[in-house]
């Protein structure tokens, strides 16, 4: 019975949000990674493009919540979504034009563009703190829960109560979904094998008559619309507030050279990774080696590895411990 | 006698402000075989890609069936029927083997599954290796899926530069036997080779450059014949 209830602690507090982390971060580390992998750079402001989606998606959601347009169960947010991601593509299409173009025509080394993209950075950051402010948002509405505690604990009589928010619940379904459409572009459609020819050698897509042009845009669209899915998804689960936005850089690059830039795999791995490490570190494992040891044994503190407020050294110290021994990633990625 | 199939007549030009080429001209009629030898550093591939257009040209001209595509980029060259297979970097090493035929093919809007089956053909090992990363493969079958690429456009001209560098003499006899076969189906070959004596003795027409310039040009047996270009270019 003492292990059920460690197992129920677990799954409440580390596994349940480390997946819906997980998930969000796999899903903005794939952006990361085909901006790499395709457009040979690595985008500083994916985190900001994130921010922007959600933050069109946001005003979209309160003018349906206005009118009374919602989803039932489901947070209205997803109803948004289209317009949060039409909006973004085109602002990443329009950036792509008046900015990276010249560069590429330029053919700017992959640091010069990394600058570049900074710069890209600073002026969303700006445009999303001028539209929306600097502060909280909550915009989620829905299903509070899909399974809450109380109710678990009524329906199995254990102790620990097991919670899953609607929004990890409808985090989880929709990364799998937008994953699993991805893949699919990507290996079966004539568009998604040109993306990866032109990612495994460009001058010679170019010979085979692949056009460079649609595949950057192809890719800046794709690139869009899973930072929007991200970013919503994250304000969702958490809340929106720009500068956190800002910080996700750090676990998302983090996932996307654990799994091996340029690997969509790779991205989805570790996201994953990071997120657990990053749940399981910050997590006071108390409760757990409570219900597990004898009493005798019972812990006096914590058992916190480090506070949550440090979660971002998680990520960094993966990040330079993967640098430093396995520069290519889980998966084999590329270095430019 | 009427122009040959392709032309690159009497060009001059370089990648900087020097020229490599000085007034060199290639040429191949249809179905034959023509193959560029010399020293290293004499322009052969620099030659090769001055007809693909990927070099620009100060003097000279670029003939296809009569046409003058001087102007045109290598990827208006690869639809007016003109394949390449570079050097090296001349496959997509994360894709299948059917993926990059298919890549091949990406300028082809009809059904090319005719002229995969025709690669397979010629290409056996291919069809068995067809679901596999082609940057799995031994040097010998990637040069095979790179010629295989390259084919899928069914061009009229096929431009090999160096198709056996880095493979065993076993499977360079091999690949010289598949040139010799596409040949005979009426497509002219224009190659560079390293290894001039075997080349010369498939090629119809050979080339011998020396800086940048023709030095000899003849039939292959004829150039094999001919004891200066023995002494200096075949090792005796």
């Amino acid at each position: 019975m003492d292990f059920l209830n460690a197992l129920v602690a677990f799954l409440n507090f580390v596994f349940v949000p480390g997946l819906a982390y997980g998930a969000q971060l796999a899903l903005g580390a794939l952006g990361v990674t085909l901006i790499y992998g395709i457009l040979r750079f690595s985008n500083f402001a994916h985190g900001d493009t994130m921010a922007f989606g959600t933050m069109v998606t946001i005003f979209v959601t309160w003018f349906f919540q206005s009118i009374g347009l919602t989803a039932g169960f489901l947070p209205t947010a997803l109803l948004a979504l289209p317009f949060g991601i039409l909006a973004t593509a085109v602002m990443v299409l329009a950036t792509d034009k008046v900015i990276y173009q010249f560069y590429r025509r330029q053919k700017a080394t992959p640091t010069i563009l990394v600058i570049v993209s900074m710069g890209v950075m600073f002026v969303m950051n700006g445009l999303v703190r001028l539209f929306i402010g600097v502060d909280d948002q909550n915009f989620a509405d829905g299903g509070r829960f899909l399974i809450s505690a109380g109710e678990f604990k009524a329906a199995t009589g254990l102790a620990e109560g097991l919670s899953i928010k609607g929004s990890q619940a409808v985090t989880v379904a929709t990364a799998a979904l937008t994953v699993a459409l991805l893949f699919w572009f990507l290996q079966k459609t004539r568009t998604g094998k040109s993306m990866r020819a032109f990612a495994d050698n460009e001058d010679l897509a170019l010979l085979s008559g692949i056009n460079p042009d649609r595949v950057v845009q192809v890719t800046w669209i794709i690139a869009a619309t899973l930072a929007t899915i991200a970013g919503v998804l994250y304000g969702l689960d958490k809340s929106f507030r720009p500068f956190t936005y800002f910080q996700l850089l750090l676990p998302i690059f983090a996932a996307a050279i654990v799994g091996g830039l340029g690997s969509p795999l790779g991205a989805i791995a570790g996201g994953f990774i990071i997120a657990f490490s990053e749940v399981m570190l910050t997590y006071a494992w108390k409760k757990v080696a409570t219900y597990v040891l004898p009493d005798s044994m019972a812990p006096d503190s914590l058992l916190q590895l480090m506070g949550t407020d440090y979660k971002f050294a998680v990520s960094f110290a993966i990040l330079i411990l993967v640098l430093l021994f396995l520069p290519t990633g889980l998966f084999k990625g590329k270095s430019y | 006698m009427a122009d040959p199939f392709l032309i690159g007549d009497a060009m001059t030009g370089g990648y900087g402000a020097a020229d490599i080429l000085h007034s060199c001209t290639i040429a191949v009629e249809k179905g034959e075989i023509a193959v560029i030898v010399g020293p290293n550093g004499a322009g052969k591939s620099t030659a090769m890609k001055a007809v693909f257009g990927m070099l620009k040209l100060r003097e000279g001209r670029v003939m296809l069936d009569g046409e003058d595509i001087t102007k045109l980029t290598p990827q208006a060259r690869v639809a007016k029927g003109m394949g390449f297979v570079p050097q090296t970097h001349n496959i997509f090493p994360s894709m299948t083997v059917e993926e990059n035929l298919e890549m091949g093919a990406f300028i082809r809007r009809d059904d090319f599954q005719d002229t995969m089956t025709q690669i397979y053909d010629l290409f056996p090992i291919l069809k068995d290796k067809r679901n596999q990363a082609a940057g799995e493969l031994s040097g010998g079958q990637r040069q095979q899926v790179a010629v295989g690429r390259a084919l899928m456009t069914r061009p009229k001209v096929l431009m090999l530069d160096e198709p056996t560098a880095g493979v065993s003499p076993i499977v360079m006899d091999e690949l010289f036997d598949r040139i010799i076969e596409i040949a005979r189906t009426g497509i002219s070959i224009l190659m560079v080779e390293q290894n001039a004596r075997q080349a010369l003795e498939i090629a119809d027409k050979g080339y011998v450059l020396v800086q940048g310039a023709n030095r000899f040009t003849d039939t292959g047996k004829a150039l094999m014949a001919d004891p200066e270009v023995r002494r200096s270019f075949l090792g005796g």
